[in-house]
């Protein structure tokens, strides 16, 4: 789960993250006595569909702005390990 | 006269008239900062020359004629809200050196009026907490007591407003993170509707469950800083188009007809809770009685499902995270571990060095309840029951028009009584996150002080968008309770 999360977690915190996880997965499993049969889910608050803006150019921030906070670039470009060996 | 016990109502009246200054005000909050933050630590950022260059320019300002309702007004911001060129850290070792090259909207809200902002308030770790124990920097003290938490997430704001090191603060609520805090420490917040305050450049926890709100020394001063947060915006795609009234007409409401008219529910199954302290018990029963003697209509009703809301929430909120966090790899922004030569791995060192160890549990049970094969009983099943929890809503508002709880089970904990546990302090979240779950609006009012000397809160939680009701009924409960004073210090 810790790789699928882009974790790398320690032994240590492995040990007590996993006691604490099963406490809560157990609490969790309560929700196996709700009766959901045909209840339609919901993923918001909003109650908004397709929030629509008008298709126009803005100008941009510009290269020096988006990448201000970048920790390694060159030039217009940000800098990551190698992807492909 | 005392500058820092002024509310920002008050505030505003002697700026209007000349008789203070933002300079002096401002000063007089900054004095206190260097004497008491160090005991309290509610800031993570104090920049008092940027402050008080804000001052003098609000100063101007007034002295042109051209002030406007928060023009001058120290206010202190959660660490989670974006500000140009001031750190934004979340409290966490990712963003450390992260400088926002803009503004949140609420921020540039604040800036338009020549607001003074005081500080970045600390929180517990991109707003995942209740004691604001998991900050990466340090640990914030309950001003009514330093043994004590002052709730979270929004503990440095609330304890900011408590120590009154501003006037007024901005908060985040997902699952209760303004209203717990401000109980906690003795002052108001309000958690408005979901969508009634633009969550753009607030960095996301839970999206479909954070919103903004203020953290104040009373009501009044809540609806006025509603009055400037709230609104619609065209950058954030869930910020709602409804209409923003004037809050403050709620307290003109109450004075004109008290809350004749008004039902106020109590649901049965909160009543009979476990692990509810007898005080906050009895502080429940003396706040029903004060608002019957108010002329409410008090009404016993029923959230069949709101047993489960704990559960839910903490398989909905991790999963938003889960998503939302993606986003510090290490690539554009923030800490990235340097000793890697793959990017994978980058990824993975990354994300463990930079977050603490709540973030990392939540993004785990978040990528575990959303993987293939768990979503259908984890992820599917929790949107489900919050559909229930909603419908629970709108069927009791079909009978009241306000809904009364505690907002939290116990006063104020003790600092480190329950890191280790964190199960017990997700449930001690149990009043305060099902509002978020349903999307409406809620506010915490102080309510009474235990035998131990630490303040609670009572909840209001009313229909989406009816922040006019919580004003109204809010400001009536604070005038009829027993007057509160904050620690004298």
């Amino acid at each position: 789960m810790a790789h699928l999360a882009r974790l790398d977690v320690d032994d240590e915190l492995k040990e007590t993250l996993a006691g604490q996880l099963s406490d809560i997965l157990d609490y969790i499993d309560t929700l196996k006595d709700v009766n959901v049969d045909g209840v339609t889910p919901v993923s918001g608050a909003a109650f908004m569909n397709n929030v629509l803006r008008e298709d126009k150019q803005e100008p941009s921030p510009g290269p020096d702005v988006t990448l201000a906070n970048a920790p390694e670039r060159d030039q217009d470009f940000y800098v990551v390990p190698n992807v492909v060996k | 006269m005392n500058l820092h016990t002024l509310t920002i109502a008050q505030a505003q009246d002697l700026l209007a008239k000349k008789e203070i200054s933002s300079v002096d005000l401002t000063r007089a909050f900054l004095d206190r900062i260097d004497k008491y933050d160090n005991t309290i630590s509610a800031f993570i950022t104090v920049d008092p020359g940027l402050a008080l260059k804000q001052a003098e320019q609000a100063d101007q300002m007034i002295a042109k004629g051209k002030s406007q309702a928060f023009t001058g007004i120290p206010v202190a911001l959660k660490d989670v809200l974006c500000t140009k060129g001031v750190r934004t850290t979340c409290a966490s070792k990712i963003l450390e050196h992260f400088v926002p090259q803009y503004d949140a909207t609420v921020v540039e809200k604040f800036k338009a009026q020549d607001a003074v902002l005081i500080g970045k308030a600390n929180m517990d770790e991109f707003a995942m907490g209740s004691s604001t124990e998991n900050s990466a920097f340090f640990v914030t003290r309950n001003p009514w007591d330093t043994d004590h938490v002052p709730g979270g997430s929004s503990g440095g704001s609330a304890a900011a407003v408590a120590a009154r090191f501003c006037a007024g603060a901005v908060g985040t609520d997902t699952g209760g993170s303004i209203r717990q805090p401000a109980s906690h420490c003795g002052v108001v917040g309000l958690k408005p509707t979901y969508g009634r305050v633009s969550r753009f450049g607030v960095v996301a926890y839970a999206s479909s469950l954070d919103q903004v709100g203020p953290i104040t020394r009373d009501v009044t001063d809540a609806a006025m800083m509603l009055n400037l947060m709230g609104g619609h915006d065209p950058k954030d795609s869930t910020s709602a188009p409804e209409q923003m009234p004037d809050f403050t007409k709620g307290i003109a409401m109450f004075k004109e007809k008290g809350l004749s008219g008004m039902t106020l529910g109590i649901p049965r199954e909160f009543l009979n809770l476990k692990g509810i302290d007898p005080e906050v018990k009895t502080m429940f029963e003396s706040a029903r009685k004060t608002l019957e003697g108010l002329g409410v209509t008090i009404k016993e009703i029923s959230l069949p499902h709101s047993n489960y809301a704990v559960a839910a929430y903490y398989i909905i909120a991790p999963c938003e995270a889960s998503a939302n966090l993606a986003r510090f790899d290490g690539v554009r922004y923030g800490y990235r571990d340097m000793d890697s030569d793959d990017l994978i791995e980058m990824y993975k060192k990354t994300k463990s060095k930079g977050f603490g160890p709540e973030v990392q549990r939540r993004i785990i049970i978040g990528t575990y309840s959303l993987s293939s094969g768990y979503y259908d009983a984890y992820y599917g099943r929790a949107s489900q029951v919050r559909a229930l929890i909603m419908d629970d809503f709108k069927r009791a508002f079909d009978a009241c028009d306000i809904i009364l709880s505690p907002v939290a089970p116990t006063p104020a904990f003790k600092i480190g009584e329950k890191v280790e546990d964190p199960l017990t302090m997700y449930l001690s979240d149990i009043f305060t996150l099902s509002c978020n779950l349903a999307g409406i609006p809620g506010i915490s009012v102080p309510a009474g002080i235990s035998s131990t000397g630490l303040p609670m809160g009572l909840q209001m939680m009313s229909r989406h968008f009816d922040e006019m009701s919580l004003i109204r009924a809010g400001y009536g409960f604070e005038q009829a309770v027993n007057h509160i004073e904050l620690p004298e210090f």
